[in-house]
């Protein structure tokens, strides 16, 4: 059974230095709360996986929580560079960071392998991209019973998955509403897992095909209202795109970056 | 009289045309989008838009920042999980059109979204893959739309993330299972089509006002261009209208959402 705690005893417990960990939310439910405190925490040395990397990862990355980062888009959609994420590629600052890139199609095939229990996901993708080249968890294979040539990449098996949601019961069962992502395979794909929701209520009023986490397959939940925000969570709050356009000019420069870490993420503590 | 009208809007006009009702269209953020969703408030009102982020059948009233907005969640018919989106209705052949911006192209059509200079040590970092590489290959056709200049129009990619028609213009021969590539790619300068034996991208409609030194000086190869270069319908006073109301609401939607 998922146990509630509170944001900051969620992340101490289950993020330990060195672990890979995968935050996802795919634009929508991305887990805000979370990494401000495992910035705030200051957690080192993560394998970082994520298809879109967002300002969360930028943040996280300029902070020096990040050794590796494991994706398939590196931008702030619609406006343009992750300049922290750039900064360590192209000026290794903080730190050098390690980069393993895929395709959308793969990352999704390799969570949705990893919450099946295979080693590995296969897909027709990658034709004629140099992408396989510089990427050695993709691998081509023949088809045995057709012999065409398809695209394998390992599966992703986090130590951790965070991810945030609409809304848990009492009990610890998740909802989690509108653009789901890649939420249900991330947490199924990893050894541990902490979500965490706007709110905790007594009826979580799901229709019979919506998208449940069952209790016993979540390890910890913690509250955090409007803990994906600048993202956004359908049916409490909408994304902060203003947010997103003025990011571009807070993350361009170190100092600013470093300023509004410090007010933003530093001098305010867990909720 | 004649109406006046930028480049941005003739390339967002020109590319939503290449669009109709019967295509079901998965849509890439940005120009592409711009465009298909002026092709549904113009000609296509019944046109399919299909978001990576599982959004299908959406009908947004503003363009998305983001390519998960949650007005695109809102106005679809339906939303599935980002692995069924890749898995079942892209690779399961229901894509007419993949359309897709890129940082740069090459003369076989091959896009870069990666970087620019060496991998290990990039001069400039782009995002990187994205939908784009199946986009291309599981859609049965691809549109293409970027702003035409040296700096995007390069002989060959630094970087070949998604795939064209490949370094040599063969990369789709023989496979069994992949769709035609590139059909169009359209510019702010004109219109231009892969050679149906070569693959090489080859000038087929110059927009009102652009002249073959204007394309050649913004081209980074010896550009060909067509035995009958024809030119491209300038926009109508409809056109013109809808588009700007799109862009002045979605304007206002992103400024006031603090």
């Amino acid at each position: 059974m998922a146990e509630f705690l509170s944001l900051r005893e969620a992340v101490s417990r289950y993020i330990n230095d060195g672990d890979t960990v995968a935050m996802e939310g795919f634009t929508h439910l991305i887990p805000f709360a979370a990494g401000h405190e495992v910035i705030r925490q200051k957690k080192r040395d993560l394998t970082l996986i994520r298809m879109t990397p967002d300002l969360v990862y930028d943040q996280m990355i300029g902070a020096g929580c990040a050794k590796k980062l494991i994706f398939s888009w590196g931008g702030n959609p619609g406006v343009g560079s992750l300049h922290r994420l750039r900064d360590a590629l192209e000026n290794e600052w903080p730190n050098s960071i390690e980069i393993l890139e895929h395709s959308h199609a793969a990352m999704a095939c390799a969570y949705d392998a990893g919450a099946a229990g295979l080693p590995f996901a296969v897909l027709r993708g990658y034709i004629g991209s140099d992408l396989p080249k510089v990427n050695d968890q993709i691998k081509f294979i023949e088809c045995p019973f057709t012999g065409e040539q398809l695209a394998a990449v390992r599966s992703v098996r986090p130590d951790v998955a965070v991810i945030h949601a609409q809304r848990a019961d009492r009990n610890g069962n998740v909802l989690i509403e509108g653009i789901i992502g890649i939420q249900k395979e991330v947490v199924l794909a990893a050894k541990r897992s902490i979500v965490t929701v706007e709110e905790v209520v007594d009826d979580l009023s799901a229709g019979v095909n919506a998208c449940v986490l069952p209790s016993w397959a979540i390890t910890a939940i913690a509250e955090a209202p409007k803990g994906a925000s600048p993202s956004y969570a359908l049916g409490y709050y909408e994304r902060d795109n203003a947010f997103y356009k003025e990011w571009d000019g807070i993350a361009r420069d170190r100092e600013t970056f470093q300023a509004w870490m410090k007010a933003n993420v530093f001098e305010k503590g867990a909720e | 009289m004649s109406l006046d009208f930028t480049s941005s809007e003739m390339m967002s006009v020109t590319a939503a045309r290449a669009l109709n009702n019967d295509m079901t269209c998965f849509v890439g953020i940005g120009l592409p989008s711009e465009a298909a969703n002026l092709a549904r408030l113009t000609h296509a009102p019944d046109i399919t838009l299909i978001y990576e982020s599982g959004t299908l059948q959406t009908r947004p009233d503003v363009l998305p920042l983001s390519i998960g907005d949650g007005d695109l969640c809102e106005s679809a018919l339906t939303t599935v999980s980002v692995p069924e989106m890749f898995r079942y209705w892209l690779q399961g052949g229901h894509i007419s059109v993949g359309f897709l911006g890129t940082a740069q192209i090459d003369r076989y059509a091959n896009l870069n979204t990666t970087l620019i200079g060496d991998y290990r040590a990039p001069k400039v970092r782009l995002p990187g893959g994205g939908g784009a590489p199946e986009i291309a290959t599981n859609a049965k056709e691809v549109f293409i739309t970027l702003k035409h200049s040296k700096r995007t129009f390069v002989k060959d990619v630094d970087f070949l993330t998604t795939v064209g028609f490949g370094r040599d213009g063969k990369a789709r021969d023989n496979l069994p299972n992949i769709g035609r590539g590139p059909t169009v790619v359209i510019t702010d300068l004109c219109i231009l089509k892969p050679d149906p034996e070569s693959k090489e991208l080859v000038v087929h409609q110059l927009h009102p006002g652009v002249t073959r030194e204007d394309v050649i000086n913004a081209t980074g190869w010896e550009i060909r261009f067509a035995d009958e270069l024809g030119t491209t319908p300038a926009p109508t006073a409809e056109e013109l209208e809808v588009l700007r109301n799109l862009k002045a609401r979605t304007a206002a939607h992103h400024a006031g959402q603090h």
